[in-house]
Protein backbone atom coordinates (compact mmCIF):
# COMPACT_ATOMS: atom_id res chain seq x y z
CA UNK A 1 0.00 0.00 0.00
CA UNK A 2 1.12 3.53 -0.69
CA UNK A 3 1.69 5.52 2.50
CA UNK A 4 1.98 8.77 0.62
CA UNK A 5 1.34 9.89 -2.90
CA UNK A 6 1.62 13.45 -4.18
CA UNK A 7 0.41 14.24 -7.68
CA UNK A 8 1.66 17.28 -9.61
CA UNK A 9 2.03 19.22 -6.37
CA UNK A 10 2.66 22.94 -6.81
CA UNK A 11 3.02 25.71 -4.27
CA UNK A 12 3.50 29.33 -5.22
CA UNK A 13 4.33 32.14 -2.83
CA UNK A 14 3.40 35.14 -4.95
CA UNK A 15 5.72 34.90 -7.93
CA UNK A 16 7.99 32.33 -6.31
CA UNK A 17 7.32 28.75 -7.38
CA UNK A 18 8.54 26.96 -4.27
CA UNK A 19 7.28 23.52 -5.30
CA UNK A 20 6.81 22.61 -8.97
CA UNK A 21 4.96 19.52 -10.16
CA UNK A 22 6.29 17.23 -7.47
CA UNK A 23 4.92 13.71 -7.79
CA UNK A 24 6.33 11.19 -5.37
CA UNK A 25 5.14 7.84 -4.08
CA UNK A 26 6.32 6.44 -0.76
CA UNK A 27 5.42 2.82 -0.02
CA UNK A 28 4.37 1.68 3.44
CA UNK A 29 7.38 0.78 5.57
CA UNK A 30 9.77 2.67 3.34
CA UNK A 31 12.57 4.91 4.64
CA UNK A 32 12.77 7.87 2.31
CA UNK A 33 15.22 10.75 2.52
CA UNK A 34 14.60 14.06 0.84
CA UNK A 35 17.74 16.01 0.17
CA UNK A 36 18.55 19.16 -1.72
CA UNK A 37 20.35 22.47 -1.37
CA UNK A 38 19.00 25.29 0.80
CA UNK A 39 15.78 26.73 -0.61
CA UNK A 40 15.01 23.61 -2.66
CA UNK A 41 11.55 23.38 -1.08
CA UNK A 42 12.08 20.45 1.28
CA UNK A 43 10.34 21.96 4.28
CA UNK A 44 7.61 23.45 2.06
CA UNK A 45 6.95 19.93 0.78
CA UNK A 46 6.64 18.73 4.41
CA UNK A 47 4.21 21.56 5.14
CA UNK A 48 2.11 20.49 2.13
CA UNK A 49 2.09 16.85 3.24
CA UNK A 50 1.25 17.60 6.88
CA UNK A 51 -1.28 20.32 6.09
CA UNK A 52 0.52 23.41 7.41
CA UNK A 53 0.26 24.77 3.86
CA UNK A 54 -2.35 24.09 1.20
CA UNK A 55 -1.07 23.44 -2.32
CA UNK A 56 -1.70 25.84 -5.19
CA UNK A 57 -2.27 22.84 -7.47
CA UNK A 58 -2.09 19.08 -7.21
CA UNK A 59 -3.12 16.56 -4.59
CA UNK A 60 -1.85 14.72 -1.52
CA UNK A 61 -3.01 11.18 -0.75
CA UNK A 62 -2.29 9.47 2.58
CA UNK A 63 -2.90 5.72 2.88
CA UNK A 64 -5.21 5.84 -0.14
CA UNK A 65 -7.22 8.82 1.09
CA UNK A 66 -7.18 12.21 -0.58
CA UNK A 67 -6.27 14.68 2.16
CA UNK A 68 -5.50 17.72 -0.01
CA UNK A 69 -8.13 19.86 1.70
CA UNK A 70 -7.97 18.36 5.20
CA UNK A 71 -6.76 20.36 8.19
CA UNK A 72 -3.57 19.51 10.07
CA UNK A 73 -5.26 17.70 12.96
CA UNK A 74 -7.47 15.69 10.62
CA UNK A 75 -4.39 14.42 8.80
CA UNK A 76 -2.77 13.59 12.15
CA UNK A 77 -5.79 11.42 12.93
CA UNK A 78 -5.04 9.40 9.79
CA UNK A 79 -1.69 8.46 11.31
CA UNK A 80 0.72 11.14 10.17
CA UNK A 81 3.09 12.76 12.66
CA UNK A 82 5.89 15.24 12.13
CA UNK A 83 8.82 16.91 13.81
CA UNK A 84 10.16 20.39 13.20
CA UNK A 85 13.45 21.72 11.92
CA UNK A 86 13.55 24.24 14.79
CA UNK A 87 12.84 22.35 18.01
CA UNK A 88 9.13 22.74 18.74
CA UNK A 89 8.33 21.40 22.20
CA UNK A 90 6.22 22.67 25.09
CA UNK A 91 9.15 24.45 26.66
CA UNK A 92 7.72 25.39 30.05
CA UNK A 93 5.91 22.10 30.62
CA UNK A 94 7.60 19.12 32.23
CA UNK A 95 8.97 16.30 30.12
CA UNK A 96 6.14 14.12 31.46
CA UNK A 97 3.47 16.58 30.32
CA UNK A 98 5.15 16.96 26.93
CA UNK A 99 4.99 13.24 26.19
CA UNK A 100 1.56 12.98 27.80
CA UNK A 101 0.19 15.54 25.34
CA UNK A 102 1.45 13.32 22.54
CA UNK A 103 -0.08 10.17 24.03
CA UNK A 104 -3.37 11.91 24.78
CA UNK A 105 -3.63 13.42 21.29
CA UNK A 106 -5.12 10.26 19.79
CA UNK A 107 -7.45 9.45 22.68
CA UNK A 108 -11.05 10.45 23.18
CA UNK A 109 -10.24 11.74 26.66
CA UNK A 110 -8.32 14.67 25.20
CA UNK A 111 -11.32 17.01 25.33
CA UNK A 112 -12.62 15.92 28.73
CA UNK A 113 -12.64 18.92 31.07
CA UNK A 114 -14.53 17.59 34.07
CA UNK A 115 -12.16 14.84 35.24
CA UNK A 116 -8.59 15.24 36.47
CA UNK A 117 -5.86 14.12 34.13
CA UNK A 118 -4.38 11.84 36.76
CA UNK A 119 -7.52 9.69 36.71
CA UNK A 120 -6.85 8.60 33.11
CA UNK A 121 -4.55 5.73 33.95
CA UNK A 122 -4.15 4.50 30.36
CA UNK A 123 -2.66 7.85 29.37
CA UNK A 124 -0.33 8.19 32.34
CA UNK A 125 0.80 4.55 32.14
CA UNK A 126 1.58 4.84 28.43
CA UNK A 127 3.50 8.07 29.08
CA UNK A 128 5.49 6.31 31.78
CA UNK A 129 6.19 3.36 29.46
CA UNK A 130 7.54 5.66 26.75
CA UNK A 131 9.72 7.62 29.17
CA UNK A 132 11.14 4.41 30.64
CA UNK A 133 11.69 2.92 27.18
CA UNK A 134 13.96 5.83 26.24
CA UNK A 135 15.57 6.04 29.71
CA UNK A 136 14.09 9.47 30.36
CA UNK A 137 11.94 8.55 33.35
CA UNK A 138 14.34 10.15 35.84
CA UNK A 139 13.90 13.50 34.10
CA UNK A 140 10.10 13.40 33.97
CA UNK A 141 9.59 16.45 36.23
CA UNK A 142 12.15 18.68 34.50
CA UNK A 143 10.75 21.47 32.32
CA UNK A 144 11.85 20.70 28.78
CA UNK A 145 13.59 24.06 28.41
CA UNK A 146 16.09 22.93 31.06
CA UNK A 147 17.14 19.83 29.11
CA UNK A 148 20.18 19.85 26.83
CA UNK A 149 19.76 20.63 23.14
CA UNK A 150 20.68 17.08 22.17
CA UNK A 151 18.03 15.68 24.51
CA UNK A 152 15.46 18.13 23.14
CA UNK A 153 16.17 16.96 19.57
CA UNK A 154 15.61 13.37 20.68
CA UNK A 155 12.41 14.30 22.54
CA UNK A 156 11.27 16.10 19.39
CA UNK A 157 11.18 12.67 17.70
CA UNK A 158 9.85 10.76 20.72
CA UNK A 159 6.95 13.20 21.03
CA UNK A 160 6.06 12.64 17.37
CA UNK A 161 6.17 8.88 18.02
CA UNK A 162 3.89 9.15 21.05
CA UNK A 163 0.85 9.48 18.78
CA UNK A 164 1.72 6.03 17.32
CA UNK A 165 1.95 7.27 13.74
CA UNK A 166 2.00 5.11 10.61
CA UNK A 167 3.86 7.84 8.72
CA UNK A 168 6.55 9.86 10.42
CA UNK A 169 7.96 13.03 8.87
CA UNK A 170 11.33 14.06 10.32
CA UNK A 171 12.49 17.55 9.42
CA UNK A 172 16.29 17.57 9.85
CA UNK A 173 16.43 15.50 13.02
CA UNK A 174 20.18 16.03 13.32
CA UNK A 175 20.10 19.82 12.85
CA UNK A 176 22.60 21.46 15.17
CA UNK A 177 23.83 18.19 16.72
CA UNK A 178 27.48 17.31 17.26
CA UNK A 179 29.00 14.45 15.27
CA UNK A 180 28.57 12.05 18.19
CA UNK A 181 24.98 13.13 18.88
CA UNK A 182 24.23 12.93 15.18
CA UNK A 183 25.49 9.36 15.06
CA UNK A 184 23.35 8.32 18.02
CA UNK A 185 20.33 10.04 16.45
CA UNK A 186 21.00 8.08 13.25
CA UNK A 187 21.03 4.76 15.04
CA UNK A 188 17.97 5.87 17.03
CA UNK A 189 16.04 6.47 13.80
CA UNK A 190 17.32 3.26 12.23
CA UNK A 191 16.07 1.39 15.29
CA UNK A 192 12.48 2.62 14.99
CA UNK A 193 9.83 -0.06 14.32
CA UNK A 194 10.02 -1.16 10.65
CA UNK A 195 6.26 -0.81 10.13
CA UNK A 196 6.49 2.97 10.54
CA UNK A 197 7.00 4.70 7.22
CA UNK A 198 9.60 7.43 7.58
CA UNK A 199 10.29 10.40 5.36
CA UNK A 200 13.18 12.53 6.49
CA UNK A 201 14.70 15.76 5.34
CA UNK A 202 18.42 15.68 5.90
CA UNK A 203 21.28 18.02 5.29
CA UNK A 204 23.90 15.55 6.41
CA UNK A 205 24.52 13.24 3.43
CA UNK A 206 26.04 10.47 5.52
CA UNK A 207 22.93 10.32 7.69
CA UNK A 208 20.62 10.33 4.66
CA UNK A 209 22.55 7.60 2.86
CA UNK A 210 22.71 5.47 5.99
CA UNK A 211 19.02 5.60 6.89
CA UNK A 212 17.23 5.74 3.54
CA UNK A 213 16.11 2.94 1.22
CA UNK A 214 15.43 5.55 -1.43
CA UNK A 215 16.41 9.17 -1.89
CA UNK A 216 14.56 12.02 -3.58
CA UNK A 217 16.66 15.02 -4.60
CA UNK A 218 14.82 18.33 -4.77
CA UNK A 219 16.29 21.24 -6.69
CA UNK A 220 14.49 24.57 -7.12
CA UNK A 221 11.19 22.96 -6.15
CA UNK A 222 11.37 20.07 -8.64
CA UNK A 223 12.44 16.46 -8.33
CA UNK A 224 15.90 16.29 -9.86
CA UNK A 225 16.54 12.62 -9.22
CA UNK A 226 15.09 9.72 -7.30
CA UNK A 227 16.50 6.30 -6.52
CA UNK A 228 18.40 4.08 -4.11
CA UNK A 229 21.38 5.69 -2.32
CA UNK A 230 23.98 4.03 -4.57
CA UNK A 231 22.30 5.35 -7.70
CA UNK A 232 21.99 8.88 -6.29
CA UNK A 233 25.63 8.90 -5.31
CA UNK A 234 26.60 8.11 -8.90
CA UNK A 235 24.12 10.49 -10.53
CA UNK A 236 25.98 13.16 -12.49
CA UNK A 237 23.24 15.81 -12.20
CA UNK A 238 23.05 15.42 -8.43
CA UNK A 239 26.80 15.61 -8.09
CA UNK A 240 26.77 18.79 -10.11
CA UNK A 241 24.12 20.70 -8.15
CA UNK A 242 24.55 19.30 -4.73
CA UNK A 243 27.36 17.02 -3.83
CA UNK A 244 29.85 19.24 -5.62
CA UNK B 1 3.89 18.65 40.72
CA UNK B 2 2.57 15.12 40.98
CA UNK B 3 4.49 14.49 44.17
CA UNK B 4 2.36 13.95 47.25
CA UNK B 5 4.16 16.67 49.24
CA UNK B 6 3.08 19.45 46.97
CA UNK B 7 -0.56 18.51 46.85
CA UNK B 8 -0.61 18.14 50.65
CA UNK B 9 0.74 21.64 51.13
CA UNK B 10 -1.78 22.93 48.59
CA UNK B 11 -4.61 21.20 50.38
CA UNK B 12 -3.39 22.62 53.68
CA UNK B 13 -3.25 26.15 52.27
CA UNK B 14 -6.75 25.75 50.89
CA UNK B 15 -8.08 24.44 54.21
CA UNK B 16 -6.50 27.30 56.16
CA UNK B 17 -7.91 29.83 53.71
CA UNK B 18 -11.39 28.34 54.03
CA UNK B 19 -11.12 28.24 57.83
CA UNK B 20 -10.08 31.89 57.95
CA UNK B 21 -12.96 32.79 55.66
CA UNK B 22 -15.44 30.88 57.84
CA UNK B 23 -14.31 32.57 61.06
CA UNK B 24 -13.95 36.02 59.53
CA UNK B 25 -17.39 37.45 60.46
CA UNK B 26 -16.68 36.73 64.14
CA UNK B 27 -13.37 38.58 64.08
CA UNK B 28 -13.73 41.64 61.85
CA UNK B 29 -16.34 44.36 61.42
CA UNK B 30 -19.21 44.03 58.91
CA UNK B 31 -17.38 46.45 56.61
CA UNK B 32 -14.56 43.97 56.14
CA UNK B 33 -17.03 41.12 55.68
CA UNK B 34 -18.36 43.17 52.77
CA UNK B 35 -14.84 43.35 51.35
CA UNK B 36 -14.52 39.59 51.78
CA UNK B 37 -17.64 39.17 49.65
CA UNK B 38 -16.02 41.33 46.96
CA UNK B 39 -12.84 39.27 47.14
CA UNK B 40 -14.79 36.03 46.69
CA UNK B 41 -16.59 37.37 43.64
CA UNK B 42 -13.48 38.87 42.03
CA UNK B 43 -11.61 35.64 42.71
CA UNK B 44 -14.04 33.79 40.43
CA UNK B 45 -13.80 36.56 37.85
CA UNK B 46 -9.98 36.51 37.88
CA UNK B 47 -9.84 32.70 37.88
CA UNK B 48 -12.16 32.55 34.86
CA UNK B 49 -9.94 35.06 33.04
CA UNK B 50 -6.91 32.99 33.99
CA UNK B 51 -8.30 30.06 31.97
CA UNK B 52 -7.63 32.28 28.95
CA UNK B 53 -4.57 34.24 30.04
CA UNK B 54 -2.62 31.84 32.22
CA UNK B 55 -3.52 28.49 30.72
CA UNK B 56 -4.31 29.12 27.06
CA UNK B 57 -2.06 32.17 26.57
CA UNK B 58 -4.91 34.33 25.25
CA UNK B 59 -4.47 37.86 26.65
CA UNK B 60 -8.14 38.89 26.73
CA UNK B 61 -8.72 42.57 27.47
CA UNK B 62 -12.51 42.38 27.37
CA UNK B 63 -13.42 39.92 30.07
CA UNK B 64 -15.82 42.37 31.75
CA UNK B 65 -18.20 41.81 28.82
CA UNK B 66 -19.33 38.42 30.18
CA UNK B 67 -19.43 39.66 33.78
CA UNK B 68 -21.59 42.64 32.82
CA UNK B 69 -23.79 40.81 30.31
CA UNK B 70 -24.71 38.28 32.98
CA UNK B 71 -25.17 41.14 35.45
CA UNK B 72 -27.63 42.91 33.19
CA UNK B 73 -29.44 39.63 32.51
CA UNK B 74 -29.84 39.18 36.27
CA UNK B 75 -31.15 42.72 36.64
CA UNK B 76 -33.71 42.25 33.86
CA UNK B 77 -34.85 38.98 35.42
CA UNK B 78 -35.21 40.72 38.76
CA UNK B 79 -37.24 43.52 37.16
CA UNK B 80 -39.43 40.84 35.57
CA UNK B 81 -40.14 39.50 39.04
CA UNK B 82 -37.89 36.44 39.09
CA UNK B 83 -36.74 35.76 42.66
CA UNK B 84 -35.09 32.36 42.34
CA UNK B 85 -31.31 32.42 42.60
CA UNK B 86 -31.02 29.17 40.69
CA UNK B 87 -32.92 30.48 37.69
CA UNK B 88 -30.78 33.65 37.73
CA UNK B 89 -27.66 31.50 37.94
CA UNK B 90 -28.64 29.36 34.95
CA UNK B 91 -29.72 32.33 32.84
CA UNK B 92 -26.72 34.46 33.85
CA UNK B 93 -24.20 31.69 33.15
CA UNK B 94 -25.94 31.01 29.83
CA UNK B 95 -25.79 34.70 28.87
CA UNK B 96 -22.09 34.86 29.83
CA UNK B 97 -21.38 31.72 27.77
CA UNK B 98 -23.44 32.88 24.80
CA UNK B 99 -21.73 36.28 24.72
CA UNK B 100 -18.36 34.55 24.85
CA UNK B 101 -19.46 32.13 22.13
CA UNK B 102 -20.30 35.06 19.87
CA UNK B 103 -17.23 37.18 20.69
CA UNK B 104 -14.95 34.15 20.52
CA UNK B 105 -15.96 33.53 16.91
CA UNK B 106 -14.67 37.01 16.05
CA UNK B 107 -11.74 37.44 18.45
CA UNK B 108 -10.11 34.03 17.91
CA UNK B 109 -9.39 34.90 14.30
CA UNK B 110 -6.67 37.23 15.62
CA UNK B 111 -3.42 36.49 17.45
CA UNK B 112 -1.33 38.19 20.12
CA UNK B 113 -1.74 41.98 20.37
CA UNK B 114 -4.47 41.93 17.70
CA UNK B 115 -6.43 39.51 19.83
CA UNK B 116 -6.04 41.89 22.79
CA UNK B 117 -7.39 44.81 20.79
CA UNK B 118 -10.31 42.91 19.29
CA UNK B 119 -11.34 41.43 22.63
CA UNK B 120 -11.25 44.93 24.13
CA UNK B 121 -13.18 46.49 21.24
CA UNK B 122 -15.94 43.86 21.44
CA UNK B 123 -16.41 44.50 25.15
CA UNK B 124 -16.54 48.24 24.49
CA UNK B 125 -19.35 47.65 21.99
CA UNK B 126 -21.43 46.08 24.77
CA UNK B 127 -20.46 48.95 27.08
CA UNK B 128 -21.62 51.41 24.40
CA UNK B 129 -24.94 49.62 24.03
CA UNK B 130 -25.53 49.68 27.79
CA UNK B 131 -24.54 53.34 27.94
CA UNK B 132 -26.65 54.57 25.01
CA UNK B 133 -29.75 52.36 24.96
CA UNK B 134 -31.45 54.28 27.75
CA UNK B 135 -34.93 52.88 27.23
CA UNK B 136 -33.65 49.38 28.01
CA UNK B 137 -30.67 49.87 30.32
CA UNK B 138 -31.33 53.36 31.73
CA UNK B 139 -27.90 54.38 30.44
CA UNK B 140 -25.27 55.38 32.96
CA UNK B 141 -27.86 55.67 35.71
CA UNK B 142 -27.82 51.92 35.76
CA UNK B 143 -30.51 49.68 37.22
CA UNK B 144 -30.71 49.98 41.01
CA UNK B 145 -32.78 48.17 43.59
CA UNK B 146 -31.99 44.57 42.74
CA UNK B 147 -33.05 42.48 45.71
CA UNK B 148 -31.17 39.53 47.07
CA UNK B 149 -32.62 36.34 45.61
CA UNK B 150 -34.38 33.53 47.40
CA UNK B 151 -32.85 30.07 47.46
CA UNK B 152 -36.09 28.16 47.86
CA UNK B 153 -34.56 26.00 50.61
CA UNK B 154 -35.65 28.01 53.62
CA UNK B 155 -32.46 30.06 53.96
CA UNK B 156 -33.01 33.82 54.04
CA UNK B 157 -30.23 35.75 52.29
CA UNK B 158 -31.25 39.17 53.59
CA UNK B 159 -29.00 39.14 56.67
CA UNK B 160 -25.47 40.04 55.58
CA UNK B 161 -23.99 37.12 57.48
CA UNK B 162 -26.14 34.59 55.58
CA UNK B 163 -25.32 36.30 52.33
CA UNK B 164 -21.58 36.16 53.08
CA UNK B 165 -21.61 32.42 53.72
CA UNK B 166 -23.75 31.85 50.67
CA UNK B 167 -21.31 33.78 48.43
CA UNK B 168 -18.39 31.96 50.05
CA UNK B 169 -19.85 28.54 49.27
CA UNK B 170 -20.71 29.41 45.67
CA UNK B 171 -17.25 30.93 45.18
CA UNK B 172 -15.48 27.89 46.53
CA UNK B 173 -17.54 25.63 44.28
CA UNK B 174 -16.87 27.80 41.21
CA UNK B 175 -13.18 28.03 42.05
CA UNK B 176 -12.98 24.25 42.43
CA UNK B 177 -14.74 23.77 39.10
CA UNK B 178 -12.21 26.05 37.39
CA UNK B 179 -9.39 24.18 39.12
CA UNK B 180 -10.80 20.90 37.85
CA UNK B 181 -10.86 22.26 34.30
CA UNK B 182 -7.23 23.34 34.68
CA UNK B 183 -6.22 19.86 35.93
CA UNK B 184 -8.17 17.96 33.25
CA UNK B 185 -6.79 16.59 29.97
CA UNK B 186 -8.46 19.59 28.34
CA UNK B 187 -6.62 21.99 30.68
CA UNK B 188 -3.31 20.30 29.91
CA UNK B 189 -4.04 20.68 26.20
CA UNK B 190 -4.69 24.40 26.78
CA UNK B 191 -1.23 24.77 28.29
CA UNK B 192 0.18 22.89 25.31
CA UNK B 193 -1.52 25.45 23.05
CA UNK B 194 -0.02 28.25 25.15
CA UNK B 195 3.45 26.77 24.62
CA UNK B 196 3.16 25.81 20.94
CA UNK B 197 0.08 25.94 18.76
CA UNK B 198 1.86 24.45 15.76
CA UNK B 199 3.06 21.44 17.72
CA UNK B 200 -0.42 20.82 19.13
CA UNK B 201 -1.85 20.89 15.60
CA UNK B 202 0.84 18.50 14.39
CA UNK B 203 -0.01 16.10 17.22
CA UNK B 204 -3.64 16.09 16.10
CA UNK B 205 -5.40 18.54 18.40
CA UNK B 206 -8.11 20.79 17.01
CA UNK B 207 -6.51 23.93 18.39
CA UNK B 208 -9.26 26.33 17.35
CA UNK B 209 -11.96 24.23 19.02
CA UNK B 210 -9.94 23.99 22.24
CA UNK B 211 -9.49 27.77 22.33
CA UNK B 212 -13.13 28.34 21.53
CA UNK B 213 -14.28 25.96 24.26
CA UNK B 214 -11.93 27.66 26.72
CA UNK B 215 -13.41 31.00 25.71
CA UNK B 216 -16.96 29.82 26.39
CA UNK B 217 -16.05 28.21 29.73
CA UNK B 218 -14.27 31.41 30.79
CA UNK B 219 -17.32 33.44 29.77
CA UNK B 220 -19.59 31.11 31.73
CA UNK B 221 -17.66 31.54 35.00
CA UNK B 222 -17.23 35.29 34.44
CA UNK B 223 -21.02 35.32 34.09
CA UNK B 224 -21.41 33.54 37.42
CA UNK B 225 -19.23 36.18 39.10
CA UNK B 226 -21.30 38.92 37.41
CA UNK B 227 -24.54 37.52 38.83
CA UNK B 228 -23.13 37.36 42.34
CA UNK B 229 -21.82 40.91 42.00
CA UNK B 230 -25.23 42.30 41.04
CA UNK B 231 -26.89 40.53 43.97
CA UNK B 232 -24.17 41.89 46.25
CA UNK B 233 -24.26 45.51 45.09
CA UNK B 234 -27.97 45.54 44.25
CA UNK B 235 -27.11 47.61 41.24
CA UNK B 236 -25.84 47.21 37.68
CA UNK B 237 -24.43 49.93 35.45
CA UNK B 238 -22.22 50.20 32.33
CA UNK B 239 -18.96 50.17 34.33
CA UNK B 240 -19.66 46.48 35.01
CA UNK B 241 -18.94 46.01 31.28
CA UNK B 242 -16.10 48.50 31.10
CA UNK B 243 -12.41 48.38 30.34
CA UNK B 244 -11.58 49.26 33.98
CA UNK B 245 -12.95 45.96 35.20
CA UNK B 246 -11.30 43.98 32.38
CA UNK B 247 -7.92 45.46 33.22
CA UNK B 248 -8.50 44.97 36.93
CA UNK B 249 -9.00 41.26 36.22
CA UNK B 250 -5.71 41.12 34.35
CA UNK B 251 -3.90 42.91 37.17
CA UNK B 252 -5.30 40.47 39.70
CA UNK B 253 -3.79 37.62 37.70
CA UNK B 254 -0.46 39.39 37.25
CA UNK B 255 -0.22 40.34 40.91
CA UNK B 256 -1.30 36.93 42.17
CA UNK B 257 0.44 34.80 39.57
CA UNK B 258 -1.17 33.37 36.45
CA UNK B 259 -1.64 29.68 35.84
CA UNK B 260 -1.44 28.94 39.56
CA UNK B 261 -4.18 27.58 41.80
CA UNK B 262 -4.18 30.40 44.35
CA UNK B 263 -2.94 33.12 42.00
CA UNK B 264 -6.24 34.73 40.95
CA UNK B 265 -7.69 34.60 44.48
CA UNK B 266 -4.55 36.15 45.97
CA UNK B 267 -4.57 38.87 43.33
CA UNK B 268 -8.26 39.57 43.94
CA UNK B 269 -7.67 39.87 47.69
CA UNK B 270 -4.65 42.14 47.22
CA UNK B 271 -6.39 44.51 44.86
CA UNK B 272 -9.66 44.77 46.78
CA UNK B 273 -7.81 45.40 50.05
CA UNK B 274 -5.27 47.82 48.57
CA UNK B 275 -7.95 49.82 46.83
CA UNK B 276 -9.99 50.14 50.01
CA UNK B 277 -7.09 50.90 52.30
CA UNK B 278 -5.53 53.48 49.99
CA UNK B 279 -8.80 55.19 49.14
CA UNK B 280 -9.33 55.59 52.89
CA UNK B 281 -6.00 57.36 53.25
CA UNK B 282 -5.98 59.76 50.32
CA UNK B 283 -8.23 61.17 47.67
CA UNK B 284 -5.53 60.53 45.09
CA UNK B 285 -5.84 56.79 45.60
CA UNK B 286 -6.14 56.01 41.90
CA UNK B 287 -2.71 57.58 41.34
CA UNK B 288 -1.19 55.33 43.98
CA UNK B 289 -2.98 52.28 42.59
CA UNK B 290 -1.59 53.22 39.18
CA UNK B 291 1.94 53.24 40.54
CA UNK B 292 1.37 49.88 42.19
CA UNK B 293 0.05 48.46 38.91
CA UNK B 294 3.08 49.72 36.99
CA UNK B 295 5.42 48.28 39.61
CA UNK B 296 3.54 44.98 39.52
CA UNK B 297 3.81 44.70 35.75
CA UNK B 298 7.53 45.52 35.87
CA UNK B 299 8.33 43.17 38.73
CA UNK B 300 6.06 40.30 37.73
CA UNK B 301 7.18 40.25 34.12
CA UNK B 302 6.22 36.59 33.73
CA UNK B 303 2.67 37.83 33.34
CA UNK B 304 1.94 40.43 30.78
CA UNK B 305 5.39 40.71 29.23
CA UNK B 306 5.58 37.08 28.23
CA UNK B 307 2.19 37.55 26.59
CA UNK B 308 3.62 40.28 24.40
CA UNK B 309 6.55 38.07 23.56
CA UNK B 310 4.20 35.36 22.40
CA UNK B 311 2.36 37.86 20.28
CA UNK B 312 5.51 38.75 18.38
CA UNK B 313 6.45 35.18 17.55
Amino acid sequence: MKALETKDLCKNFGGLRAIRDVSIIVEEGERRAIIGPNGAGKTTLFHLISGFLLPTLGSVTLFGRDVTRLQIHQRAELGISRTFQVTNLFQKLTLFDNILLGVQAMQRSRSCFWRPLSSFHDTTRETERILREWSLWEKRDVPVKNLSYGEQRQIEVILALATQPRLLLLDEPTAGLSAAESASMTSFIKGLPPEITIILIEHDMDVAFEIADKITVLYFGSVLAEGPPGEIRGNAKVTEVYLG
Amino acid sequence: MRTAGMSTSRLLTALIAVLVALLLPFVVSPYYVGLAVQICIYAIFAASLDILVGHTGLPSMGHAAYFGAAGYATAFLCLAGVKSFWLSLVVGAAVGSATAALFGLLALRAQGPYFMIISMALAQVLWGVAFKWRSLTRGDDGIPGIRRPSLGIGVDLKPDLHFYYFILIISILAYLAIYLIARSPFGCALRGIRESESRMKALGYNVWLHKYTAFILAGCFAGVSGILWVFYSGYVNPTDLGIDLSVKGLLMIILGGSGMLFGPATGAALIVLLQNIISGLTQRWSLIMGIIYVAAVMLFSEGILSMFKRGRE
